[in-house]
Order: C-alpha cells, then sequence, then structure tokens
C-alpha cells in the first residue's frame, strides 16, 4: 500500500494526523542522529538550513498530538525527538574560535566590570592580608615561620644577611631551568586561583581565608627584605610578575566572592537563579584569570630571571599593569554582547 | 511549575516520579524530563576518573619515551634544560590541560557529556530549558576542583607525610563525602558545580516511531476490512478509559498471542459478548480503534476521561 493510500485508509483521525507528517519527523531524526553522532559536517546545506523549522514543526505536532491523540507510543516518539532536537538546536553551537573571539572582544572585560564591587573588596582583603602579615612578622619574628611554607624558605627568613637576600633577588639562575620552572608556577598558580573561585560557593568565607593567608605571607616576606633596606628592590623583583599574578588572583578571589555573596544576598531572584547568574558571569572572569596566570608564569620564569635590574622591572611590571587596566576599564563597552 | 500544570494528562508518569521534571523550551512547549539517578551520576564519574587516569599514564609513558628517545639511556633525570625541559613542560601542561579541560572539552561538544555520561546515557542540560552555555560549562567543572581534586590531593599528602598527616586526611574525607553526598540532598540531584552554573543532569531518550497500533482497522481498497465484521455499539465502548486503551495498545504492539487471548477474553466478559477464538489480534484492534475513536472525539471537546473508574472530566478543571 502506497502512503497516500494508507492516509485515505486510516479510519482515526489521528493515524491520518500521524501519516501525513512522519516524513517530516523520520527527517528530523536522520538529521539528528547524524549530528549526535558527530557528523554534522556531513549534512547537506538542505538539512542544516531545515533543522530549525523541523524542529518547530515539530514542537507543533507534539502540541497538537498531546490534545488530539490517545496513541501513548506515538506521543513518547514525539517526545524524545523533541528533545534530542531541541539539544541540537539550542546546544553548545559556538565553536571554540567563535567563542574565544567574542571573550577577548569584550565578553571578558564586561564580566570583569560587572563584578567590580567584589573587587574592590578582595582589594581590600588582599591589602588587609598584606599588613597583617606585616605587621604579625614586626611584632614576632617567630610569625614568619608559622605564615611561610618552607618550600619558600631557603635564605629567605628574618636575620638573613643583606647579601644573602640580594643573591635570591639577583642571583643568576640556572637559564635552562626557566621554562620548566615557568610550566610549574603556572599549574600551581592555576591551581590556586581556580581554588579562590571554587570556594566562594560556601559564602564566599573561604575564598577571603585563602586571600588573606596568601596575602600575609607576602607581607612577612616584605617585612625580611625591609629589615635590609632591600624594599624596592624585592617589590621590583615581585612585581615583573606579580602585577600580572596579583591581578589575576584579585580576580578569581573577586569571582569567589561574588558567587559567595549572590547565594547569601540572593535580592529579589531565588538562591538557584542568582547562584548560578553569578556563577556563569565568574566564570568567565575565571577562563580569563587562567590567560593572565599563563602571562605571569611565562613572566615569572623567563623575564624575572633574565632582567636583573630594578628599574626595568618596575617597567614591565607596570607596562603590563597599565594594559591590564586598559583593557578591562576601556574594552568593549559600547557593543552590546553579541551573544547576549 | 504552577500547580495547574500537574494535572495535565500528558505529564509522564515514570517508573521513579520522584525523578520526572518539566523543561519549557524557548517555544514555550513543556517537555517531560528525567533527572539522572544519583547511580548513574557516581558510575559515569567513576569511569571518567579512569579514563582520566589512563590517559595521565599515557603521557606519563610518552614523555619517559620521548625522553629516552632523544637523550638515550643516560638521561639525567633531573636536568631541565635542553630537549628534556621541553619534555617536561609538555608533561605539565598536558596533565594540567588534561584534568581541568577533560570535562569542559566534552560537554561542549554536541552530546553535552563525557565519555563516562554518554556510557550511562546521560547529558548536561540548561536548567530553565535555554541554551546551555560555554560559561556554564566552566563554571560546573572549575568548581569540581574543590569538590573533588583538592580533597583527594590533600588525601593524597597524607602518603607524603608529615605533620597533622590524620587530620587532613579525616578534614578531605569528610570535605569529598559532603560534596559527594550533595546531590542525595536536594530534589534535583545538583551538586555544586550545577548549582553555580544553571545546570543539571538528565537522562537521554531515544524512542523509536512504533507502527500504526491498529493497521487492520483501516478501509481496505474492497471496501472489506478484516475487522469490519465487528461492530460495537456505544455501551459497548463505554466502559473504559484512555488507561485501558493504552494498557491495549501495549498488548496490541508487543503482539503476544496469550496476552492477546487473556486480553480479548476479559473485553467480550465485560462487554458481554461471547469470546470467539482464532481471531484475537483482528477483534482487539477493531475495539482498539472504535474505543480511540470514541475518546479521542470527546476529547476533542475537551472531556477526558482517565479510566474505567473515572468519569469523563471537562479539561481544566
Amino acid at each position: 500500500m502506497s502512503s497516500d493510500q494508507a492516509l485515505n485508509a486510516a479510519v482515526l483521525r489521528s493515524d491520518r494526523f500521524r501519516l501525513e507528517r512522519e516524513p517530516d519527523w523520520i527527517r528530523l531524526e536522520e538529521i539528528v542522529t547524524k549530528m549526535e553522532k558527530g557528523k554534522a559536517r556531513r549534512l547537506s546545506d538542505d538539512d542544516v538550513l531545515a533543522l530549525p523549522t523541523l524542529y518547530r514543526t515539530l514542537l507543533s505536532s507534539l502540541s497538537i498530538a498531546r490534545e488530539n491523540s490517545l496513541d501513548a507510543g506515538l506521543i513518547d516518539y514525539l517526545e524524545g525527538l523533541a528533545l534530542r532536537a531541541y539539544f541540537m538546536v539550542y546546544g553548545t553551537q559556538t565553536s571554540f574560535s567563535r567563542w574565544m573571539g567574542s571573550f577577548f572582544g569584550g565578553g571578558w572585560s564586561r564580566a570583569v566590570r560587572a563584578i567590580q564591587f567584589d573587587i574592590w573588596v578582595a582589594l581590600a582583603v588582599m591589602i588587609a592580608g598584606a599588613v597583617i602579615g606585616y605587621i604579625l612578622v614586626a611584632g614576632d619574628s617567630d610569625w614568619f615561620y608559622a605564615l611561610v611554607p618552607g618550600n619558600f624558605m631557603d635564605a629567605r627568613v628574618p636575620g638573613a644577611s643583606e647579601e644573602a637576600l640580594r643573591g635570591t633577588l639577583f642571583g643568576a639562575q640556572d637559564e635552562g631551568g626557566l621554562a620548566v620552572f615557568a610550566a610549574f608556577l603556572f599549574s600551581n598558580n592555576a591551581q590556586v586561583a581556580l581554588l579562590a573561585f571554587a570556594l566562594g560557593f560556601a559564602f564566599a568565607v573561604p575564598s577571603i581565608l585563602l586571600l588573606i593567608h596568601n596575602m600575609a605571607l607576602l607581607g612577612a616576606m616584605l617585612w625580611v627584605f625591609a629589615q635590609r633596606g632591600l624594599t624596592v628592590d624585592f617589590v621590583g623583583w615581585l612585581s615583573i610578575h606579580g602585577t600580572t599574578e596579583l591581578f589575576a588572583i584579585l580576580l578569581a578571589g573577586a569571582a569567589g566572592i561574588h558567587v559567595g555573596r549572590s547565594i547569601a544576598f540572593p535580592g529579589a531572584k531565588s538562591h538557584l537563579k542568582a547562584a548560578s547568574d553569578a556563577g556563569k558571569r565568574a566564570a568567565l572572569v575565571m577562563a580569563g584569570v587562567i590567560v593572565m596566570l599563563i602571562c605571569a608564569g611565562l613572566l615569572e620564569g623567563f623575564g624575572r630571571q633574565l632582567i636583573n635590574n630594578t628599574a626595568a622591572r618596575f617597567g614591565v611590571g607596570g607596562g603590563m599593569l597599565l594594559l591590564w587596566l586598559v583593557y578591562f576599564i576601556g574594552f568593549g563597552r559600547e557593543r552590546r554582547g553579541p551573544d547576549a | 511549575m504552577s500547580g495547574s500544570k500537574a494535572v495535565e494528562p500528558w505529564i509522564r508518569h515514570s517508573a521513579n516520579p520522584k525523578l520526572d521534571r518539566i523543561m519549557v523550551t524557548p517555544e514555550g512547549v513543556a517537555l517531560n524530563v528525567t533527572i539522572a539517578a544519583a547511580g548513574a551520576r557516581a558510575g559515569a564519574l567513576l569511569l571518567d576518573l579512569v579514563i582520566i587516569q589512563l590517559i595521565s599514564t599515557l603521557i606519563t609513558l610518552l614523555s619517559v619515551a620521548l625522553a629516552i628517545l632523544f637523550l638515550g639511556g643516560g638521561a639525567d633525570f633531573l636536568a631541565t634544560d635542553g630537549p628534556f625541559g621541553l619534555i617536561k613542560i609538555f608533561y605539565l601542561i598536558t596533565n594540567f590541560l588534561l584534568l581541568n579541560g577533560y570535562f569542559i572539552f566534552f560537554e561542549l561538544g554536541h552530546k553535552s557529556a563525557t565519555w563516562g555520561k554518554r556510557a550511562v546515557g546521560i547529558r548536561v542540560a540548561s536548567r530553565d530549558g535555554s541554551r546551555l552555555t560555554a560559561e556554564a560549562v566552566i563554571a560546573r567543572n572549575i568548581v569540581r576542583t574543590v569538590e573533588l581534586f583538592l580533597p583527594l590531593s590533600f588525601m593524597g599528602s597524607v602518603e607524603a607525610g608529615g605533620s597533622l598527616v590524620d587530620m587532613t586526611a579525616w578534614a578531605g574525607l569528610l570535605w569529598v563525602l559532603m560534596f559527594m553526598l550533595f546531590p542525595l540532598f536536594n530534589k534535583d540531584r545538583l551538586r555544586g558545580g550545577d548549582v553555580i552554573a544553571g545546570t543539571w543532569v538528565i537522562q537521554n531518550v531515544k524512542k523509536n516511531l512504533g507502527d500504526i497500533v491498529a493497521p487492520s482497522a483501516a478501509i481496505a481498497p474492497d471496501g472489506a476490512a478484516p475487522t469490519a465484521r465487528y461492530q460495537f455499539s456505544d455501551a459497548d465502548l463505554s466502559v473504559y478509559g484512555e488507561y485501558e486503551l493504552q494498557t491495549l495498545e501495549n498488548v496490541l504492539r508487543s503482539d503476544q498471542d496469550d496476552a492477546l487471548e487473556k486480553v480479548a477474553a476479559s473485553i467480550c466478559q465485560k462487554i458481554g459478548w461471547e469470546p470467539g477464538s482464532g481471531d484475537e489480534r483482528n477483534f482487539l484492534e477493531a475495539y482498539y480503534t472504535a474505543l480511540r475513536a470514541r475518546l479521542e472525539r470527546s476529547m476533542r471537546f475537551g472531556r477526558r476521561r482517565k479510566d474505567k473508574f473515572s468519569a469523563e472530566e471537562q479539561a481544566g478543571r
């Protein structure tokens, strides 16, 4: 029996409804199956163009079938196909390169500006942490050993001579190891930054503690060098990569605080809605933090050891800071989000 | 969803109704979805961890092989310069990418699922029915760092020794348990990362389009369908509702002879017919078609009858 004959012969109106639309459903199912198998590129142009239309037709078929047909098997099929097609039509369709384009072309700087308040909070926390570290060690140098983990200590301990300290700042290290060192520093710092963000989940308290602890370490170290009159050199040594790295950690902490704050004080939205809105914004910032940490790792691994001069170090560090600030404050302002 | 939706007849009631949800597409059509059970989630994660471990082992082997290839047998494994340095960088970077990129890469694909998730038939989706964005996938997987990798490294550090060893191990264990059990304490089985990213994990569906339920009831070209000799009165058809119709549909679709006989006998008894034998399939197809035609007709007028115990109901009441 041909399909036309079947259509005319069907007794039930709902069966005729089905027979009329069946070919479209089957075509949609074939397209969706190909896409699910990762063969989207093998689809013909016609199929790609037809997908959204077929999907909307299917949704309307489903709505009609729910009101007019008692064929449970058919409704199950339509329901399942609608869900599969929905995921194809509304899937994560942005290709990686397009996403990168929109990310660097303003998505990132917009996300950073959106969490401005949290950045100020994180900055205040970080400064407070450094000051606390400095004051604690200044009051009682035993605090140094409590704050600084053993592997950082080597020559940099309270009471070390000026030469020993100067050696750690300007010492010529084995240059061949720099690249490895940079890679190690990157994966290490990246884990700390990811942690600072992810801990924001617990109402931001652990994020703040982590920031304070890391900065107290820095403050303690600063005191050691300040005791021998090496403050400026130490800051120079730190700034070449530190402006980028500390900025990245600042942003990561701010992203964590942003999420934690949104969960604790969701405002007019529901807790879950507020958390997911904040989480998506913060995730953009975090993707950027990883980029910054790659830069910081390269600067730290190569720049710091190769540039042995405080003024040049300040120059590179300050230049990087300026670059980031210009990007975050100025970039992507006029345009509305391309996918918003 | 609002309370009135809960009585809509198209809402699915699966074996575990606690996991049934409704997701509204941007077109405004509500679709039934089923949340992935906690066991499926755990199984998928375990599979993924095994896969990550395998890839990581491969990377290590590859690095060692490269080192031996380039440097000969007398490689100095502590040297950091020259080609060996490059291999070390390769090792560090690929491991970082593997640990943090594996989940993100696969969940951004068309299937929105890692290999582990595909194997158990689940996928990530946006909770509110909107597009699953790259940001959401990144967010839900960054949180995994705190949920899993960090406490695991706590516990790993115990082997390395040091002070506070026992406490660290217990804290790590408690931490993992807290996050691992988190999905069991909310109805949508969300883990921490799902909360932050606005996602949930649902089951894949794949249903085939079955044939027309009662093909022999169609009008044959010569006007004599094999079911034509069965004619039912209104009273014969008024004994059943939609639930019974769907049971009958299942029996017809599965096409088991003994089931057909049993159902045919019980319908005949109910409507006071003398059960014949040998022609059960045609009898049931005829009854099914007539019953469905009757129920669908009232349905078009907004009256639905749930099952044989209930009276017809006006929709929306």
